[in-house]
């Protein structure tokens, strides 16, 4: 993996975590923001080419729900939504998460910690599923997406033969 | 996959590639293949199986697409198919590329807003949001 510094690391440390870790160059409080602000969450969390967000609620308080509904330009859409279990603003957020069309098993906690240190702030988000058959069904959620990225990169490596 | 995950097609040989990896016989079958062809005979050798489950676990595998049968009808010797365990492969790839993608905007958002919401970010959606907080 490269090290520049805002390589995200993804880890799975146990069978039913995923941790993914990103350092941005940015305050904590303005990154926090832009994790629980609707109208900044909107503008960079909607994943590949094709998709946007088209609701986006938060009521950032222990006991307080979100949703969020994405839209691709193909007409799909997904919906997802959960409850907050922990807000320490702007260090901790713990939340339930649960997507409307259960393409994995039960709900999943989620867990970002955001630590800030010579102004940047460097971000964990611990993803916490209730089966290891959850968790990799979510990890293979982005695998056509992957593939279509990727499969260049897949037809050289077949062409070598080191498959 | 599934209709509303972030994939834009739905190539349903990836669920048969992952359902025939999930089973432990199928694997070592698998394995046992990566170092060459073999008759069912030969593959059922090492596990405390019939080649009739054995021939079970074919069909799934040969289903995937993860192994070819040859034509000699006495033997129909199995092959392994790599390109699907490489697409296999991809998964956390395709994972990576969606968050590093969510990031990047993330980044340039940031950017954006400690410059006062003046600048452009690149990114196509509103620009009505850049209120800087504090």
């Amino acid at each position: 993996m490269k090290n520049t510094g805002t390589t995200l690391k993804i880890a799975t440390p146990t069978e039913r975590e995923i941790v993914m870790t990103r350092i941005f160059d940015a305050p904590r409080r303005l990154v926090f923001d832009a994790h629980t602000r609707p109208e900044l969450i909107k503008r960079w969390l909607f994943g590949p080419d094709g998709w946007s967000m088209t609701v986006c609620e938060v009521d950032l308080r222990v006991g307080g729900t979100y949703r969020y509904v994405w839209r691709h330009t193909n007409g799909n859409e997904m919906g997802m939504g959960g409850v907050f279990r922990e807000v320490v603003a702007p260090e901790r957020i713990v939340a339930t998460e649960k997507f409307d069309e259960a393409w994995y098993p039960g709900e999943a906690i989620d867990t970002t910690v955001f630590v800030e240190k010579d102004g940047k702030t460097t971000i964990t988000l611990t993803v916490l599923y209730e089966s290891k058959e959850a968790r990799d069904m979510a990890l293979a959620s982005g695998m056509e997406q992957g593939m279509a990225l990727g499969y260049d990169r897949l037809a050289a490596m077949l062409a070598r033969g080191d498959s | 996959m599934k209709p509303n995950s972030y994939g834009q097609a739905a190539p349903d040989r990836l669920d048969a590639t992952f359902a025939a990896l999930a089973d432990p016989t199928r694997r070592a079958i698998l394995s046992r293949l990566a170092s060459g062809e073999a008759s069912v005979a030969e593959l059922a050798k090492p596990f405390a199986m019939s080649q009739p489950a054995i021939s079970k676990h074919l069909k799934v595998l040969e289903r995937a697409g993860l192994i070819s049968r040859g034509r000699d009808a006495q033997r129909r010797p199995c092959r392994l198919v790599a390109r699907p365990l490489a697409e296999a492969d991809g998964w956390l790839e395709g994972y990576r590329e969606i968050w590093e993608a969510n990031y990047r905007r993330l980044d340039a958002l940031l950017g954006d807003l400690q410059n006062g919401g003046a600048s452009q970010t690149g990114e196509k959606k509103r620009g009505s949001t850049q209120r800087k907080r504090r």
